[in-house]
Protein backbone atom coordinates (compact mmCIF):
# COMPACT_ATOMS: atom_id res chain seq x y z
CA UNK A 1 0.00 0.00 0.00
CA UNK A 2 2.81 2.45 0.65
CA UNK A 3 4.14 1.66 -2.50
CA UNK A 4 1.51 1.97 -4.87
CA UNK A 5 1.08 5.38 -3.95
CA UNK A 6 3.74 6.94 -5.61
CA UNK A 7 2.29 5.05 -8.50
CA UNK A 8 -1.08 6.13 -9.05
CA UNK A 9 0.66 9.70 -8.46
CA UNK A 10 2.95 8.80 -10.99
CA UNK A 11 -0.07 7.57 -13.41
CA UNK A 12 -2.81 10.04 -12.81
CA UNK A 13 -0.33 13.00 -12.69
CA UNK A 14 -0.11 13.29 -16.12
CA UNK A 15 -4.25 13.05 -17.39
CA UNK A 16 -5.03 16.29 -16.12
CA UNK A 17 -2.31 18.10 -13.85
CA UNK A 18 0.83 17.82 -16.20
CA UNK A 19 -1.16 17.08 -19.61
CA UNK A 20 1.71 17.21 -21.98
CA UNK A 21 -0.49 18.80 -24.68
CA UNK A 22 -2.59 21.18 -22.72
CA UNK A 23 0.16 21.93 -20.22
CA UNK A 24 3.59 21.17 -22.20
CA UNK A 25 2.01 21.95 -25.62
CA UNK A 26 3.86 19.20 -27.14
CA UNK A 27 2.87 16.71 -29.57
CA UNK A 28 0.68 19.15 -31.25
CA UNK A 29 0.85 18.24 -34.77
CA UNK A 30 -0.05 14.83 -34.03
CA UNK A 31 -2.96 16.03 -32.02
CA UNK A 32 -4.08 18.32 -34.71
CA UNK A 33 -3.62 16.50 -37.73
CA UNK A 34 -5.61 12.79 -36.88
CA UNK A 35 -8.11 13.88 -34.59
CA UNK A 36 -10.73 14.10 -37.59
CA UNK A 37 -12.46 10.92 -36.70
CA UNK A 38 -12.21 8.65 -33.35
CA UNK A 39 -10.86 5.51 -34.98
CA UNK A 40 -7.88 7.50 -36.09
CA UNK A 41 -7.31 9.03 -32.79
CA UNK A 42 -7.77 5.76 -30.82
CA UNK A 43 -5.53 3.88 -33.44
CA UNK A 44 -2.66 7.15 -32.73
CA UNK A 45 -3.60 7.28 -29.04
CA UNK A 46 -2.90 3.38 -28.74
CA UNK A 47 0.08 3.31 -30.95
CA UNK A 48 1.88 6.64 -28.98
CA UNK A 49 0.94 4.97 -25.54
CA UNK A 50 2.72 1.75 -26.28
CA UNK A 51 5.22 3.39 -27.88
CA UNK A 52 6.42 5.54 -24.46
CA UNK A 53 5.55 2.71 -22.32
CA UNK A 54 7.87 0.14 -24.17
CA UNK A 55 10.74 2.79 -25.13
CA UNK A 56 10.60 4.46 -21.47
CA UNK A 57 11.32 0.74 -20.14
CA UNK A 58 13.76 -0.30 -22.16
CA UNK A 59 15.72 3.18 -22.17
CA UNK A 60 15.61 3.22 -18.14
CA UNK A 61 16.71 -0.45 -18.11
CA UNK A 62 20.16 0.62 -19.77
CA UNK A 63 20.29 3.88 -18.15
CA UNK A 64 23.53 3.49 -16.39
CA UNK A 65 25.52 1.99 -19.85
CA UNK A 66 24.65 4.61 -21.95
CA UNK A 67 27.26 7.08 -22.76
CA UNK A 68 26.14 10.88 -22.41
CA UNK A 69 27.63 12.11 -25.26
CA UNK A 70 25.27 9.82 -27.91
CA UNK A 71 22.48 9.37 -25.49
CA UNK A 72 20.20 11.17 -27.34
CA UNK A 73 20.79 9.37 -30.25
CA UNK A 74 20.21 6.17 -28.35
CA UNK A 75 16.99 7.14 -27.59
CA UNK A 76 15.79 7.83 -30.83
CA UNK A 77 17.33 4.54 -32.02
CA UNK A 78 15.29 2.83 -29.49
CA UNK A 79 11.99 4.99 -30.48
CA UNK A 80 12.73 4.64 -34.23
CA UNK A 81 12.71 0.93 -33.69
CA UNK A 82 9.37 0.69 -31.77
CA UNK A 83 7.77 2.94 -33.76
CA UNK A 84 8.23 0.61 -37.20
CA UNK A 85 6.73 -2.48 -35.30
CA UNK A 86 4.36 -0.78 -34.46
CA UNK A 87 3.56 0.30 -38.24
CA UNK A 88 4.19 -2.99 -39.22
CA UNK A 89 1.80 -4.06 -37.17
CA UNK A 90 -0.63 -1.85 -38.00
CA UNK A 91 0.15 -2.15 -41.83
CA UNK A 92 -0.76 -6.06 -41.28
CA UNK A 93 -4.05 -6.08 -39.30
CA UNK A 94 -5.34 -2.51 -39.50
CA UNK A 95 -4.51 -1.63 -42.73
CA UNK A 96 -7.12 0.77 -43.39
CA UNK A 97 -6.38 2.91 -40.33
CA UNK A 98 -3.23 2.75 -41.13
CA UNK A 99 -4.00 4.20 -44.68
CA UNK A 100 -5.49 7.28 -43.06
CA UNK A 101 -3.01 7.63 -40.50
CA UNK A 102 -0.40 7.37 -43.33
CA UNK A 103 2.87 9.32 -42.22
CA UNK A 104 1.85 10.41 -38.38
CA UNK A 105 2.47 6.79 -37.03
CA UNK A 106 6.32 7.06 -38.27
CA UNK A 107 6.35 10.89 -36.75
CA UNK A 108 5.72 9.33 -33.63
CA UNK A 109 9.70 9.10 -33.52
CA UNK A 110 9.83 12.72 -33.47
CA UNK A 111 6.87 12.95 -31.01
CA UNK A 112 8.22 15.23 -27.97
CA UNK A 113 5.55 13.63 -25.59
CA UNK A 114 8.11 10.07 -26.31
CA UNK A 115 11.40 11.97 -26.03
CA UNK A 116 10.66 14.24 -23.28
CA UNK A 117 9.50 11.61 -21.28
CA UNK A 118 12.79 9.40 -21.87
CA UNK A 119 15.04 12.07 -21.61
CA UNK A 120 13.67 13.34 -18.34
CA UNK A 121 12.34 10.45 -16.37
CA UNK A 122 13.55 7.69 -17.91
CA UNK A 123 16.82 7.95 -18.28
CA UNK A 124 16.82 8.86 -14.22
CA UNK A 125 14.38 6.09 -13.07
CA UNK A 126 14.10 2.25 -12.38
CA UNK A 127 12.10 0.14 -15.24
CA UNK A 128 8.86 0.01 -13.27
CA UNK A 129 7.95 3.81 -12.26
CA UNK A 130 9.37 4.57 -15.72
CA UNK A 131 6.87 2.69 -17.71
CA UNK A 132 3.92 3.88 -15.58
CA UNK A 133 5.39 7.23 -16.54
CA UNK A 134 5.28 6.80 -19.51
CA UNK A 135 1.98 5.01 -19.56
CA UNK A 136 0.38 7.94 -17.85
CA UNK A 137 2.01 10.15 -20.35
CA UNK A 138 0.40 8.42 -22.91
CA UNK A 139 -2.66 8.35 -21.24
CA UNK A 140 -2.87 12.20 -20.60
CA UNK A 141 -2.24 12.48 -24.79
CA UNK A 142 -4.70 9.80 -25.69
CA UNK A 143 -7.54 11.74 -23.41
CA UNK A 144 -6.50 14.65 -25.74
CA UNK A 145 -6.81 13.65 -28.64
CA UNK A 146 -9.93 11.41 -28.00
CA UNK A 147 -11.79 14.27 -27.16
CA UNK A 148 -10.65 16.56 -30.04
CA UNK A 149 -11.36 13.16 -31.95
CA UNK A 150 -15.04 12.86 -30.72
CA UNK A 151 -16.21 16.49 -30.96
CA UNK A 152 -14.44 16.88 -34.38
CA UNK A 153 -16.28 13.78 -35.87
CA UNK A 154 -19.34 14.47 -33.83
CA UNK A 155 -19.68 17.95 -35.79
CA UNK A 156 -18.01 17.15 -38.76
CA UNK A 157 -19.73 14.44 -39.66
CA UNK A 158 -22.87 13.72 -36.76
CA UNK A 159 -20.99 10.48 -35.86
CA UNK A 160 -19.53 9.03 -34.08
CA UNK A 161 -16.53 5.65 -34.60
CA UNK A 162 -18.51 5.96 -37.90
CA UNK A 163 -21.55 5.33 -36.53
CA UNK A 164 -24.79 8.11 -37.10
CA UNK A 165 -25.21 9.85 -34.12
CA UNK A 166 -27.31 13.18 -34.92
CA UNK A 167 -29.67 12.86 -38.45
CA UNK A 168 -28.22 14.83 -41.20
CA UNK A 169 -30.24 17.04 -42.77
CA UNK A 170 -30.00 16.08 -46.05
CA UNK A 171 -31.46 12.63 -44.81
CA UNK A 172 -34.06 14.13 -43.28
CA UNK A 173 -32.82 14.83 -39.85
CA UNK A 174 -32.16 18.25 -38.21
CA UNK A 175 -28.19 18.36 -38.74
CA UNK A 176 -25.92 20.22 -40.78
CA UNK A 177 -22.04 19.16 -40.67
CA UNK A 178 -19.99 21.58 -39.99
CA UNK A 179 -17.32 20.92 -42.84
CA UNK A 180 -15.12 23.22 -40.65
CA UNK A 181 -14.52 20.94 -37.86
CA UNK A 182 -12.55 18.42 -40.58
CA UNK A 183 -10.36 20.82 -41.19
CA UNK A 184 -7.01 21.60 -39.33
CA UNK A 185 -7.85 24.80 -38.18
CA UNK A 186 -10.43 23.62 -36.05
CA UNK A 187 -8.44 21.29 -34.07
CA UNK A 188 -6.71 24.58 -33.00
CA UNK A 189 -9.45 26.18 -32.48
CA UNK A 190 -10.86 23.08 -30.11
CA UNK A 191 -7.50 22.93 -28.45
CA UNK A 192 -7.15 26.44 -27.54
CA UNK A 193 -10.60 26.24 -26.18
CA UNK A 194 -9.47 23.35 -24.12
CA UNK A 195 -6.06 24.60 -22.86
CA UNK A 196 -8.36 28.57 -22.13
CA UNK A 197 -10.96 26.24 -20.25
CA UNK A 198 -8.10 23.96 -17.71
CA UNK A 199 -6.71 27.08 -16.85
CA UNK A 200 -9.47 29.05 -16.30
CA UNK A 201 -10.00 26.43 -13.46
CA UNK A 202 -6.56 25.62 -12.36
CA UNK A 203 -5.15 29.27 -12.70
CA UNK A 204 -1.45 28.02 -11.25
CA UNK A 205 -1.44 26.27 -14.66
CA UNK A 206 -1.54 29.26 -16.35
CA UNK A 207 2.23 30.68 -17.10
CA UNK A 208 3.27 34.08 -15.87
CA UNK A 209 3.70 36.82 -18.09
CA UNK A 210 7.33 37.17 -19.51
CA UNK A 211 7.62 40.85 -19.34
CA UNK A 212 4.97 43.66 -18.07
CA UNK A 213 4.30 45.49 -20.92
CA UNK A 214 4.99 49.27 -20.25
CA UNK A 215 1.85 51.34 -18.78
CA UNK A 216 2.29 54.11 -22.24
CA UNK A 217 4.67 54.65 -25.24
CA UNK A 218 6.85 57.32 -24.99
CA UNK A 219 6.41 59.33 -28.30
CA UNK A 220 9.47 58.61 -30.64
CA UNK A 221 11.68 61.06 -30.95
CA UNK B 1 30.84 -16.32 -9.25
CA UNK B 2 29.80 -16.02 -12.93
CA UNK B 3 31.00 -12.47 -12.47
CA UNK B 4 34.56 -13.04 -14.16
CA UNK B 5 36.78 -11.16 -15.17
CA UNK B 6 37.14 -12.94 -19.25
CA UNK B 7 33.25 -12.27 -19.56
CA UNK B 8 33.41 -9.65 -21.99
CA UNK B 9 29.82 -8.04 -21.51
CA UNK B 10 30.90 -7.71 -17.62
CA UNK B 11 34.05 -6.15 -19.12
CA UNK B 12 31.95 -3.63 -20.96
CA UNK B 13 29.64 -3.23 -18.34
CA UNK B 14 32.22 -2.29 -15.74
CA UNK B 15 33.64 0.55 -18.43
CA UNK B 16 32.99 3.95 -17.37
CA UNK B 17 30.65 5.24 -19.84
CA UNK B 18 32.50 7.79 -21.08
CA UNK B 19 35.24 6.17 -22.28
CA UNK B 20 35.61 5.33 -26.52
CA UNK B 21 35.37 1.70 -26.64
CA UNK B 22 32.02 1.61 -24.46
CA UNK B 23 30.34 4.87 -26.35
CA UNK B 24 31.59 2.82 -29.64
CA UNK B 25 30.03 -0.68 -28.40
CA UNK B 26 26.75 0.57 -26.84
CA UNK B 27 26.11 2.61 -30.09
CA UNK B 28 26.86 -0.91 -31.86
CA UNK B 29 24.84 -3.05 -29.69
CA UNK B 30 21.40 -1.22 -29.74
CA UNK B 31 21.75 -0.70 -33.18
CA UNK B 32 22.56 -4.25 -34.15
CA UNK B 33 19.01 -5.16 -31.34
CA UNK B 34 16.75 -3.00 -32.98
CA UNK B 35 18.15 -3.71 -36.74
CA UNK B 36 17.31 -7.17 -35.58
CA UNK B 37 13.98 -6.20 -34.15
CA UNK B 38 12.96 -4.28 -36.92
CA UNK B 39 13.97 -7.14 -39.48
CA UNK B 40 11.96 -9.75 -37.62
CA UNK B 41 8.74 -7.84 -37.43
CA UNK B 42 9.00 -7.10 -41.18
CA UNK B 43 10.06 -10.82 -42.15
CA UNK B 44 7.01 -11.87 -39.86
CA UNK B 45 3.78 -9.76 -40.67
CA UNK B 46 4.74 -9.47 -44.60
CA UNK B 47 2.49 -12.60 -45.43
CA UNK B 48 -0.31 -10.74 -43.95
CA UNK B 49 0.59 -7.47 -45.42
CA UNK B 50 0.97 -8.67 -49.05
CA UNK B 51 -2.34 -10.22 -48.64
CA UNK B 52 -3.89 -7.15 -47.12
CA UNK B 53 -2.49 -5.05 -50.60
CA UNK B 54 -3.55 -8.32 -53.00
CA UNK B 55 -7.25 -7.89 -51.44
CA UNK B 56 -7.09 -4.23 -51.96
CA UNK B 57 -6.09 -4.35 -55.67
CA UNK B 58 -9.12 -6.48 -56.05
CA UNK B 59 -11.57 -4.59 -54.44
CA UNK B 60 -10.52 -1.82 -56.94
CA UNK B 61 -11.06 -4.76 -59.69
CA UNK B 62 -14.28 -5.44 -59.05
CA UNK B 63 -14.78 -1.21 -58.07
CA UNK B 64 -13.61 -1.13 -62.12
CA UNK B 65 -15.52 -3.43 -63.71
CA UNK B 66 -18.67 -2.35 -61.28
CA UNK B 67 -18.05 1.07 -63.06
CA UNK B 68 -18.41 -0.03 -66.13
CA UNK B 69 -21.87 0.21 -67.96
CA UNK B 70 -23.37 -3.91 -68.78
CA UNK B 71 -20.06 -5.21 -67.61
CA UNK B 72 -22.19 -6.67 -64.21
CA UNK B 73 -24.76 -8.54 -66.47
CA UNK B 74 -21.90 -9.88 -68.87
CA UNK B 75 -19.81 -10.50 -65.51
CA UNK B 76 -22.99 -12.82 -64.34
CA UNK B 77 -23.27 -14.66 -67.34
CA UNK B 78 -19.69 -16.04 -66.97
CA UNK B 79 -20.10 -17.44 -63.77
CA UNK B 80 -19.52 -13.78 -61.95
CA UNK B 81 -15.67 -14.49 -62.06
CA UNK B 82 -12.77 -12.70 -64.15
CA UNK B 83 -10.20 -14.88 -65.56
CA UNK B 84 -6.61 -14.62 -64.61
CA UNK B 85 -3.93 -15.15 -67.51
CA UNK B 86 -0.62 -14.76 -67.12
CA UNK B 87 0.92 -13.65 -70.56
CA UNK B 88 4.65 -13.65 -72.17
CA UNK B 89 4.85 -9.92 -73.34
CA UNK B 90 7.41 -10.69 -76.18
CA UNK B 91 5.63 -13.64 -78.02
CA UNK B 92 1.69 -12.04 -76.93
CA UNK B 93 -0.17 -15.16 -75.41
CA UNK B 94 -0.27 -17.07 -72.88
CA UNK B 95 2.86 -17.99 -71.11
CA UNK B 96 3.10 -22.03 -71.43
CA UNK B 97 5.38 -22.40 -67.98
CA UNK B 98 4.34 -19.66 -65.76
CA UNK B 99 0.85 -19.68 -63.55
CA UNK B 100 -0.25 -17.08 -61.50
CA UNK B 101 1.15 -18.84 -58.54
CA UNK B 102 4.48 -19.22 -60.03
CA UNK B 103 4.42 -15.64 -61.08
CA UNK B 104 6.28 -14.47 -58.04
CA UNK B 105 8.77 -16.75 -58.19
CA UNK B 106 9.20 -15.95 -62.30
CA UNK B 107 9.66 -12.29 -61.78
CA UNK B 108 12.59 -13.24 -58.50
CA UNK B 109 14.85 -14.20 -61.53
CA UNK B 110 16.60 -11.21 -63.46
CA UNK B 111 16.78 -13.45 -66.68
CA UNK B 112 13.05 -12.88 -66.72
CA UNK B 113 13.21 -8.87 -67.16
CA UNK B 114 13.86 -7.13 -70.16
CA UNK B 115 15.98 -3.88 -69.90
CA UNK B 116 14.42 -1.28 -72.01
CA UNK B 117 17.37 0.78 -74.01
CA UNK B 118 16.88 4.48 -74.44
CA UNK B 119 14.42 4.77 -77.16
CA UNK B 120 12.15 2.14 -75.52
CA UNK B 121 12.01 3.37 -71.99
CA UNK B 122 9.15 6.03 -72.77
CA UNK B 123 7.48 5.54 -69.22
CA UNK B 124 10.76 5.53 -67.26
CA UNK B 125 10.71 2.31 -65.97
CA UNK B 126 14.33 1.45 -67.28
CA UNK B 127 12.85 -2.68 -67.06
CA UNK B 128 9.87 -4.56 -67.38
CA UNK B 129 8.88 -8.22 -66.73
CA UNK B 130 8.46 -10.70 -69.71
CA UNK B 131 5.39 -11.88 -67.89
CA UNK B 132 2.61 -9.96 -66.47
CA UNK B 133 -0.91 -11.36 -65.22
CA UNK B 134 -3.98 -9.83 -66.99
CA UNK B 135 -7.71 -10.49 -65.76
CA UNK B 136 -9.85 -11.20 -68.92
CA UNK B 137 -13.68 -11.95 -69.18
CA UNK B 138 -14.43 -14.32 -72.76
CA UNK B 139 -18.12 -13.27 -74.18
CA UNK B 140 -18.45 -16.94 -76.25
CA UNK B 141 -15.08 -17.27 -77.95
CA UNK B 142 -13.90 -13.69 -78.29
CA UNK B 143 -12.60 -11.44 -75.47
CA UNK B 144 -14.87 -8.72 -74.72
CA UNK B 145 -13.03 -7.13 -71.66
CA UNK B 146 -9.64 -7.03 -70.92
CA UNK B 147 -7.94 -5.79 -68.19
CA UNK B 148 -4.20 -4.41 -68.01
CA UNK B 149 -1.72 -3.77 -65.09
CA UNK B 150 -0.03 -0.65 -66.20
CA UNK B 151 3.02 1.25 -64.17
CA UNK B 152 4.90 3.89 -64.98
CA UNK B 153 6.94 7.47 -63.34
CA UNK B 154 4.76 10.02 -62.35
CA UNK B 155 6.12 13.28 -60.65
CA UNK B 156 6.35 12.02 -57.48
CA UNK B 157 7.10 7.99 -58.00
CA UNK B 158 6.05 5.03 -59.60
CA UNK B 159 2.01 4.98 -60.49
CA UNK B 160 0.17 1.93 -60.54
CA UNK B 161 -2.89 1.73 -62.55
CA UNK B 162 -5.25 -1.09 -64.01
CA UNK B 163 -6.90 -0.16 -67.31
CA UNK B 164 -9.99 -1.78 -68.80
CA UNK B 165 -10.27 -2.33 -72.47
CA UNK B 166 -13.29 -3.47 -74.72
CA UNK B 167 -13.66 -6.14 -76.86
CA UNK B 168 -12.24 -3.99 -79.67
CA UNK B 169 -9.42 -3.55 -77.69
CA UNK B 170 -8.98 0.12 -79.04
CA UNK B 171 -11.66 1.71 -76.95
CA UNK B 172 -10.92 2.51 -72.91
CA UNK B 173 -13.90 1.45 -70.70
CA UNK B 174 -12.42 2.19 -67.49
CA UNK B 175 -9.28 2.71 -65.63
CA UNK B 176 -7.80 2.24 -62.06
CA UNK B 177 -4.91 3.95 -59.93
CA UNK B 178 -3.80 1.53 -57.63
CA UNK B 179 -0.66 3.10 -56.30
CA UNK B 180 0.98 6.57 -56.81
CA UNK B 181 2.44 9.44 -54.92
CA UNK B 182 1.75 12.19 -56.32
CA UNK B 183 1.08 15.75 -55.14
CA UNK B 184 -2.02 15.89 -52.74
CA UNK B 185 -4.48 18.29 -54.27
CA UNK B 186 -2.54 17.81 -57.91
CA UNK B 187 -1.29 14.74 -58.83
CA UNK B 188 -3.29 12.82 -56.70
CA UNK B 189 -6.40 13.76 -58.04
CA UNK B 190 -5.33 10.94 -60.90
CA UNK B 191 -7.19 8.47 -58.11
CA UNK B 192 -10.38 10.67 -57.74
CA UNK B 193 -13.26 9.34 -59.80
CA UNK B 194 -13.97 12.49 -61.47
CA UNK B 195 -11.08 12.33 -63.63
CA UNK B 196 -10.88 8.26 -64.00
CA UNK B 197 -14.31 9.32 -65.52
CA UNK B 198 -12.91 10.66 -68.70
CA UNK B 199 -11.57 7.82 -69.77
CA UNK B 200 -14.26 5.47 -70.50
CA UNK B 201 -15.07 6.00 -74.35
CA UNK B 202 -11.40 7.61 -75.04
CA UNK B 203 -9.76 5.57 -77.85
CA UNK B 204 -6.19 5.13 -78.56
CA UNK B 205 -5.51 4.50 -81.87
CA UNK B 206 -6.58 6.04 -84.92
CA UNK B 207 -7.43 4.42 -88.22
CA UNK B 208 -3.95 4.35 -89.47
CA UNK B 209 -3.63 2.10 -85.99
CA UNK B 210 -1.07 4.56 -84.57
CA UNK B 211 -1.58 5.13 -80.49
CA UNK B 212 -2.96 8.46 -80.03
CA UNK B 213 -4.22 8.51 -76.78
CA UNK B 214 -2.81 10.86 -74.29
CA UNK B 215 -3.98 13.46 -71.31
CA UNK B 216 -4.25 16.64 -72.66
CA UNK B 217 -2.99 19.84 -71.27
CA UNK B 218 -6.78 21.68 -70.27
CA UNK B 219 -9.87 19.51 -71.36
CA UNK B 220 -9.57 17.21 -73.90
CA UNK B 221 -10.41 17.50 -77.55
CA UNK B 222 -11.09 14.88 -79.80
CA UNK B 223 -11.62 11.30 -78.84
CA UNK B 224 -8.20 10.31 -78.16
CA UNK B 225 -8.00 12.86 -75.17
CA UNK B 226 -9.27 12.68 -71.87
CA UNK B 227 -8.76 16.00 -69.83
CA UNK B 228 -5.94 17.38 -68.08
CA UNK B 229 -5.37 18.39 -64.38
CA UNK B 230 -4.65 21.97 -64.09
CA UNK B 231 -0.81 22.14 -61.93
CA UNK B 232 -0.39 18.26 -62.49
CA UNK B 233 1.44 18.83 -65.94
CA UNK B 234 4.07 16.29 -65.54
CA UNK B 235 1.81 13.92 -64.18
CA UNK B 236 -0.55 14.53 -67.11
CA UNK B 237 2.71 13.44 -68.93
CA UNK B 238 3.43 10.30 -66.72
CA UNK B 239 -0.08 8.90 -67.13
CA UNK B 240 0.54 9.28 -71.27
CA UNK B 241 3.57 7.68 -71.63
CA UNK B 242 2.31 4.83 -69.44
CA UNK B 243 -0.15 3.97 -71.61
CA UNK B 244 1.86 4.50 -74.82
CA UNK B 245 4.25 2.24 -73.38
CA UNK B 246 2.40 -0.83 -72.24
CA UNK B 247 -0.46 -0.36 -74.68
CA UNK B 248 2.82 -0.28 -77.78
CA UNK B 249 4.70 -2.70 -79.09
CA UNK B 250 7.42 -2.73 -76.10
CA UNK B 251 4.00 -3.55 -74.00
CA UNK B 252 0.96 -5.75 -74.61
CA UNK B 253 1.11 -4.71 -78.22
CA UNK B 254 1.69 -7.94 -79.31
CA UNK B 255 -1.09 -9.69 -77.05
CA UNK B 256 -3.54 -7.06 -78.59
CA UNK B 257 -2.51 -7.88 -82.25
CA UNK B 258 -3.36 -11.46 -80.95
CA UNK B 259 -6.91 -10.84 -79.74
CA UNK B 260 -7.39 -8.79 -82.95
CA UNK B 261 -6.73 -11.64 -84.97
CA UNK B 262 -8.70 -13.58 -82.80
CA UNK B 263 -5.75 -16.23 -81.80
CA UNK B 264 -5.61 -16.11 -78.39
Amino acid sequence: MVARAPYWKTLTEPLIRQNPVTLQILGLCSALAVTTTLATALTMSVSLTIVVTLSCGIISLIRRHIPDTIRMIVQIVIIAAMVIVIDQFLQAYFAEISRALSVYVWLITTNCVVMARTETYASHNPPLPSMVDGFGYGLGYSLILMILGGLRELFGKGELFGAQVLPLADQGGWFTPLSLMLLAPSGFFLLGGMVWAIRSIRPEQAEAPEHTPPARMEPAQ
Amino acid sequence: MAARDWNPLRRLLALPNESRTKTILVAFLVSAISAALVSGATVWLRPIQAANRAAEEQARIAALVQGIPGMSDLLEQSGGTLSTVVIDLDRGRAAAEVTPATLEAALADPANWTVLDAGQNIAGLGQRPNFVQVYLLRDGDTVSLLLLPLSGQGYGGRIDAIMALRGDMNTIAGIAVTQHSETPGLGARIEESSWRASFPGTELRDASGELRFRVARGPASGVHEVDGITGATRTGRGVTQMVRFWLGPDGYGPLLDAIERGEF
